[in-house]
């Protein structure tokens, strides 16, 4: 089927199978693997993009759904000498280890932040009405939707915190 | 140039603490780090390949019996199918075992457990592959597995060698002022690294191309070479990042042999790259225990019989057992010891190394009755512990290397505030949760494993480093290019790291936590070698050459690196484990704290807080070391709480084998853990006087825990994980409070 879209910044128009998954889509086709695949599943996060702005597990999600959309990926957030406070604040505290889960953790802490200033409420927010704070726990319960087991969450927690000026 | 090192006696003086680049042991953030966060850092599967192909493996769909027919022409008419590949005789049954120099059973007509792969289809593109691979029709004659382990706990075999009696336990224990007798029981469980295992191979005429993903590249070769029928120079690996391993890439997986059957084939690269579900049921899983502790102990709180025997599970043909007494062989005085291991066998997936095979949940049983012990005695825990750390050996009478244990306790638990836990169980409710604390001792044996690197001096004044070891998330870019940094006087970014290529030097591969030591003292020793090239080209003695910041000094002579060397200047050095490995016990130490809550009504269980303290020789990055001890207590929390790799006892099948029910500590389940490293530096392991430090951090971090449970709710569970249904029956009455 044919396919029209933005990834990045750059459109794209592709050819694809319908059985595509927009992961493979972006891994496969159009040679952006920064977007992990860790299950194919929804399960673990690793492949968190941006889909016009908010996040969700490319793995669960077919290409040919996304005519017209606008999808950034890590390679979109950033790159060596210029990466975005988020990514720096990964290298900065450690944010990982083995790096495969990074990319899905970094875009899917980008829209956390967003999320959290929209004033989206969480399972751990103290109601459903005020402005919910990035405390530790906010961003814990908000990233609990990306594995990683090498296990970096206490530095995930840092990083977010520092960008998102969770610890004023 | 080559250097070859035997570490046959202790190392008075590291170069490491006379050198003044001050860049060794540094927090610096890892140097390949803005790759892996951009998604630049390709893994495995994600090298593209000219006229590359796609394929998915196909599991048996029953636990035992036979492949009666692949019905090739179920499958084949389908678009984009290239072929199904059903080569029974070189196919693995299962992974191979870390460090095997051999490839492991191989032939899979006969199927001895679920999920076992017996065929590849290969197709133009991933989707027609994996459809066509759902698609294609087996037929099997069934047999009768051998799937439900408590039924058959009374066919258990001793695995041999492993039986050790010393003095006499059931003596000891008759006359014991105190003594704890008690069973202990921990689930199978899986690495579940976050990158599924990949190959990709081709071939350039006779000689097979891999790019796996894979923790020891020296061993995989040998191992994929005696699996393809293969010279071993005729075989290249490469696995430049591998996202994570924790034990199942130590040995070559099913999909490396039929990734390069598929490719030889149809003549153009394969690609295979494992479902999640596949790594559950078909790479390897730290076996399920069945572990026997009892301690005796006098009056005064002294240990006088220890023993620890443990069953485990395990493929036909395998003699992996987890060696659960790994520690408890050293770890406290008491003059009666027994330990041995016996294995049942069972038609499910290999079980072999993962994450400190051993102390892992070895120390699950054996920290849980010291902290019943101390209860039974009236002494704290802590005190208990220290009461009875051995002078040497108690079996061997050897020295320990070095050991900080009783320091690692005291300060682990002033930094903690354990003075003012209350003993008394169930003493105190916050709301609907009941607080409680625990400790527990860390320790992992360390080794020394053979290992080479190359390094260069280039004219340019930049150092290149070579070997095929591997980073698998545990900071060996850094570690290693810290380490040449340091001794060659340059700054951190002049130096390059070439890893994971059986191209260059043989390491030691990443696994039991040698990796940093045996591959960074390679590095050392070729820097040692460099630096006595660069002294005689300065016409002076190597005792009074400065290496600092690209320059050379020598008494009054300075001169930049650049200008000094004309040709690029190379040594490959190669560290051997030697009679120091003999001599002394070495082993890393540690002490685990950790509060608790408790929920009063339900049972669930909250980490609140936990605090490691550890001492491992020489620290070589306090940065990467601390997230490698996070890991490692990150792996307690699940194993103390909600690891559980469930076999169905009828069928054989994995239950919950992926990622939603197989439940790894997520970000919410983790509070903010404190790692703190007390100064040590061990002489008798290697030059850079450094430890292993991958799986410390485990070693007794579930045990923690589970005594804090106990001391919030009053509850023992000696059964693994503490799930809410094996608490809730039991929780005290919070009305009285």
């Amino acid at each position: 089927m044919h396919l029209t879209l933005t990834v990045n910044g750059t459109e794209h128009a592709l050819d694809l199978d319908p059985r595509t998954s927009l992961l493979d889509m972006l891994r496969d086709h159009l040679d952006l693997t920064g977007s992990k695949k860790g299950c194919d599943h929804g399960q673990c996060g690793a492949c968190t993009v941006l889909l016009n702005g908010r996040r969700i597990n490319s793995c669960l999600s077919l290409a040919v759904m996304h005519e017209g959309d606008e999808i950034t990926t890590i390679e979109g957030l950033g790159e060596e000498g210029k990466l975005s406070p988020l990514q720096a604040a990964f290298v900065a505290h450690d944010g990982y280890q083995c790096g495969y889960c990074t990319p899905g953790q970094i875009c899917s802490a980008t829209a956390m932040l967003g999320e959290v200033e929209a004033g989206w409420p969480s399972h751990v927010s103290d109601n459903l009405e005020d402005q919910p704070q990035l405390t530790d726990a906010e961003i814990s319960e908000r990233m609990s939707g990306n594995l990683c087991r090498c296990s970096a969450y206490p530095n995930i927690v840092d990083a977010i915190s520092e960008v998102g000026g969770g610890r004023k | 140039m080559d250097v070859n090192f035997k570490m046959d006696k202790p190392v008075e003086r590291s170069l490491l603490d006379t050198t003044n680049q001050n860049i060794i042991s540094r927090p610096l953030d890892r140097i390949e780090g803005p790759l892996k966060v951009s998604g630049r850092a390709k893994y495995s599967a994600e090298f593209k390949l000219p006229n590359m192909a796609h394929g998915v493996l196909v599991g048996a769909a029953i636990g035992k019996g036979r492949v009666k027919e692949i019905d090739v022409k179920s499958v084949e008419a389908l678009p984009g199918v290239l072929m199904v590949v059903t080569d029974t005789e070189k196919f693995l049954r299962n992974p191979a075992q870390g460090m095997d120099t051999e490839a492991p059973k191989q032939g899979v007509t006969s199927i001895d457990y679920f999920g076992q792969p017996i065929a590849l289809v290969v197709a133009e593109t991933f989707e027609a592959a994996r459809n066509a691979a759902n698609a294609l029709s087996v037929t099997y004659e069934d047999a009768e597995g051998r799937f439900d382990f408590d039924a058959r706990i009374d066919t258990a075999k001793p695995k041999k060698d492993s039986e050790k009696n010393q003095g006499d336990v059931d003596d000891a224990m008759r006359s014991a002022h105190a003594n704890v007798d008690a069973k202990w029981t921990t689930p199978s469980q899986s690495s579940a690294a976050m990158e599924p295992h990949a190959s990709l191979a081709h071939w350039e005429g006779q000689k097979l191309v891999l790019y796996g993903s894979y923790q020891m590249l020296s061993s995989n070769r040998l191992q994929l070479a005696d699996a393809m029928g293969l010279d071993p120079e005729d075989v290249r690996i490469l696995a430049h990042y591998v996202g994570g391993g924790f034990g199942a890439k130590l040995g070559i997986g099913p999909e490396s042999v039929a990734a390069a059957v598929a490719a030889k084939d149809l003549g153009r690269p394969v690609r295979v790259v494992m479902t999640r579900q596949q790594v559950f049921e078909a790479t390897v899983r730290r076996s399920n225990t069945v572990q026997h502790l009892q301690l005796a102990a006098d009056a005064e709180g002294r240990l006088t019989g220890v023993s620890h025997e443990t069953i485990t599970g395990n493929l036909e043909g395998e003699d992996f057992s987890e060696p659960a007494s790994a520690a408890t062989q050293f770890l406290y005085s008491g003059a009666n010891r027994r330990f041995g291991n016996e294995i049942v066998l069972m038609d499910q997936v290999l079980a072999g190394s993962m994450r400190a095979p051993g102390e892992a949940v070895g120390m699950l049983a054996l920290e849980g009755a010291m902290d019943e012990l101390a209860e039974l005695l009236d002494v704290d825990p802590v005190e208990l512990r220290k009461r009875n750390i051995p002078e040497r050996h108690p079996t061997s009478d050897l020295p320990f290397s070095s050991r900080s244990l009783a320091e690692c306790l005291e300060i682990g638990a002033r930094d903690f505030g354990w003075s003012k836990r209350k003993s008394a169980p169930a003493s105190t409710l916050e709301g609907e949760w009941w607080i409680g604390h625990g400790m527990a001792t860390a320790a992992r044996s360390n080794m020394l494993i053979k290992s080479s690197a190359r390094v260069t001096l280039q004219p340019d004044g930049r150092a290149l480093v070579e070997t095929d070891m591997t980073d698998i998330g545990t900071g060996t870019y850094t570690i290693l290019a810290q380490i040449a940094a340091e001794l060659l006087g340059l700054p951190i970014d002049a130096v390059d790291i070439h890893l994971g290529d059986t191209n260059f030097p043989p390491a030691s591969g990443s696994g039991g936590s040698f990796g940093a030591a045996s591959a960074g003292t390679s590095v050392y020793l070729a820097c040692e070698k460099l630096r006595q090239t660069i002294a005689e080209k300065l016409g002076g003695e190597v005792e009074d050459l400065v290496l600092s910041d690209g320059m050379a000094r020598m008494g009054n002579t300075s001169e930049p690196l650049s200008e000094l060397i004309a040709e690029p200047l190379e040594a490959t050095a190669t560290v051997e484990p030697g009679e120091t490995g003999k001599a002394f016990v070495q082993a890393g130490f540690g002490a685990h704290f950790a509060e608790v809550a408790v929920h009063a009504h339900t049972g669930e269980v909250r980490v609140r807080r936990m605090e490691g303290t550890f001492a491992a020789g020489r620290i070589l990055n306090e940065k990467t070391a601390i997230s490698q001890c996070f890991g490692g207590m990150v792996f307690g929390i699940g194993t103390a709480l909600t690891e559980d790799m469930m076999h169905d006892h009828r069928y054989g099948h994995i239950v919950n084998r992926d990622l939603a029910e197989y439940h790894l500590p997520v970000n919410a389940d983790v509070p903010q853990l404190k790692v703190k490293f007390l100064e040590e530096r061990d002489h008798a392991a290697n030059p850079l006087l450094a430890k292993g430090i991958g799986e410390l951090g485990i070693s007794g971090a579930g045990a923690a825990i589970a005594n804090a449970i106990y001391n919030a709710c009053g509850v023992r569970v000696r059964d693994y994980p503490i799930t809410l249904d094996k608490l809730i029956d039991h929780l005290p009455d919070p009305k009285g409070l």
